[in-house]
């Protein structure tokens, strides 16, 4: 037989009686959740934006011909030869084309997979920028630049100009940062671009492209496929590379591997190409939550020292209600529920610290090279953080309350009253 | 009608050696009877009364509480009799000191539970105005006199009409007039309201106005 309303009306009595008390430990679990919240939400947002440096780079999937020696040479091949021990020194690089054969119905193949997101193609041209005597090594990629912007936040990288405005112009081209000013050039500056097979285009800059690694501005640079097919002087079936995005990550070295064995290719997922990407990755997190889980752990103490102290001065309290017929239970109820209550609006207000705590940073500037259009700390708004900040304060506070209300709950009214 | 009956109470203290406090003690309690129990320092009559009390459940022997047979039971039961059949009053007031006067007063019939808040508190007026201190009922505990807190303890044993009212030396803390107003409080509630009373007192002159003494020594009941 319990009735919760006495119960609670002890339990409001005893924290506004002692309000400073009540806040000191309310305010405990506000700092842990909070500093939670502004953790998760900041270094979330940061991993958010390293990773998304490393897939806007990378493809989940990518496809090319890679030179190589045949790995089954004709002696193996050969039944007279089966048994033996044979050796071939000296082995050559097969020669290859560097295109993908066959790449557009490849590429309509793959767009019909249920798995991929979107499936770019490039043809790479190797140039030079040629400013008056000088000669400057390049790599030029042709791309669909729409195509791009869509799975790799291509526009994102460029810094000047637009990505659109590549398909105004047939012979545009987006200008590696570097080599922009190396040569000091700007946006509507014409460059010539001399192949390896003697040609030399006159291009026209529509946008400078900025991916914050030195070494690839210094050298790449971006054009319509068209563009590069005729810097090559092949047809427009000529593709050296394609990309892939999938919706499932996970799913990239599987698909890899069905990609090389049925299609005679080289596929290298994201994975092995970007071993350090997921390691990196879940170490910040791991140190995120071992942190925030400290400072939790931190304000349970509080709430614990706190609730104890109250417990020893109430003594004769405790006394007073199980001599007039409150049970242990009801006694513990009580205690345990001073916690409940100083968990539950502590950590509230802690969500709210820290949403204050996440917009403020939010609002922080930070300029990166790697990443032009960033302006300010990235912070991840997951709700699933406000969830966890709440459950994890309900249940610290409601084991630092447990704890000595349990305590209270075996007190010897009789010890209390002859002791005095 | 018998309120409080024993029979064969032993009680040993262990720690730090056995110690035989209580001595085969045989007692019962009539409705309406003013009873003290006195005695001189260490003859267990404080300890005889929390075990009448239930509060103190190690011993022997049976007890045996309006009609109900009270040994053996668990603390949660026993909490649930004490709530409702038994008043205490003790040497100190004990009262909570955050909380109001009539709240102190109401406490335990909230949770006994057996009537509306509105029903207990008009209760709790009309208890607080039988021991003449209606006026006090919105002040804070912790702010009344010494005789002022004994008698707001007295209306919250008397708040759930029990079948009996324990005291542990109600008066040894109060002046000689206080002292007196008490005693006289308890002999009216004994003889209007044939209420039950069980006082342990060193008073002398407070036990010999009582209906019957309980003499106890080293243990026994001597008369």
């Amino acid at each position: 037989m319990t009735n919760y309303r006495v119960i609670f009306d002890i339990t409001w009595t005893h924290l506004h009686t002692r309000l400073k008390q009540t806040s000191v430990a309310a305010l405990g679990v506000t700092f842990g959740i909070g500093t939670f919240i502004i953790m998760m939400g900041f270094m979330t947002g940061l991993n958010g934006l390293l990773d998304g440096l490393v897939l806007d780079r990378t493809p989940h999937v990518h496809i090319y011909n890679e030179i190589k020696p045949t790995e089954v040479q004709p002696i193996q091949l050969d039944d007279a030869f089966v048994g033996d021990f044979n050796i071939i020194r000296n082995v050559k690089p097969k020669e290859s084309l560097v295109r993908i054969h066959n790449a557009l119905p490849l590429i309509s193949e793959l767009k019909k997979d249920k798995r991929v997101r979107g499936v770019t193609a490039q043809a790479t041209a190797r140039v030079f920028y040629v400013a008056g005597s000088i000669e400057l090594n390049g790599i030029v990629n042709g791309i669909d630049v729409m195509d791009q912007v869509k799975l790799f936040n291509f526009g994102d990288y460029i810094i000047e100009g637009s990505g659109e405005s590549l398909l105004k112009r047939t012979n545009g081209i987006l200008l590696g940062a570097g080599v922009a000013k190396k040569m000091s050039l700007s946006v509507d500056d014409k460059i010539n671009v001399s192949t390896p097979n003697g040609g030399v285009f006159p291009l026209k800059i529509v946008g400078i492209y900025q991916s914050g690694l030195a070494e690839v501005d210094n050298v790449q640079s971006y054009v319509n496929v068209k563009t590069a097919q005729q810097l090559l002087g092949e047809g427009s079936n000529y593709i050296s590379d394609i990309n892939v995005k999938l919706y499932d990550m996970g799913l990239a070295p599987e698909m890899a591997k069905e990609l090389t064995k049925s299609f005679d290719l080289t596929a290298i997922d994201i994975q092995t190409a970007n071993a350090q990407f997921e390691t990196g990755t879940s170490i910040r997190n791991l140190i995120t939550y071992a942190v925030s889980i400290t400072l939790l752990i931190v304000a349970g103490f509080g709430i614990y020292n706190i609730l104890n102290m109250l417990i020893y001065e109430k003594m004769n309290d405790i006394a007073i209600l199980k001599a007039t017929g409150f049970s242990g239970s009801d006694v513990k109820k009580i205690f345990v529920s001073q916690a409940i209550i100083i968990g539950f609006i502590g950590g509230l207000l802690g969500l709210i610290l820290g949403f204050i705590g996440t917009v403020l940073i939010d609002h922080a500037p930070f300029e990166t090279e790697a990443m032009p259009t960033i302006k300010t700390y990235p912070i991840d708004y997951n709700p699933l953080f406000y969830i966890v900040g709440i459950t994890f304060a309900m249940i610290s506070t409601f084991l630092a309350g447990y704890l000595p209300a349990r305590k209270a709950e075996k007190i010897d009214p009789v010890e209390i009253i002859r002791g005095q | 009608m018998i309120v409080l009956e024993t029979k064969n109470i032993n009680k040993h203290f262990r720690n730090p050696i056995d110690f035989h406090v209580l001595k085969d003690i045989t007692l019962s309690i009539d409705q309406g009877e003013f009873v003290s129990i006195m005695g001189k320092s260490g003859c267990g009559k404080s300890t005889l009364l929390y075990i009448l009390s239930t509060m103190d459940t190690d011993y022997t022997g049976e007890l045996h509480l309006a009609g109900k047979i009270v040994s053996g039971r668990p603390q949660k039961e026993l909490a649930i009799i004490r709530n409702e059949h038994i008043g205490f009053v003790f040497q100190f007031h004990y009262l909570l000191p955050e909380f109001s006067v009539l709240d102190n007063v109401m406490l335990p019939a909230r949770k006994l539970g057996k009537k509306s808040y509105k029903e207990i508190k008009q209760d709790a007026y009309d208890k607080l105005e039988l021991l003449g201190i209606k006026e006090q009922a919105d002040k804070k505990a912790s702010m009344l006199s010494g005789g002022q807190k004994q008698r707001v303890s007295i209306a919250r044993a008397l708040i759930n009409d029990p079948a009996i009212i324990m005291g542990d030396e109600p008066t040894g803390n109060l002046d000689s007039k206080n002292s007196e107003n008490v005693f006289n409080i308890f002999k009216e509630l004994s003889s209007q309201q044939n209420l039950s009373l069980l006082i342990v007192t060193h008073d002398k002159d407070f036990a010999d106005k009582t209906d019957r003494i309980i003499e106890m020594e080293d243990g026994r009941i001597i008369s």
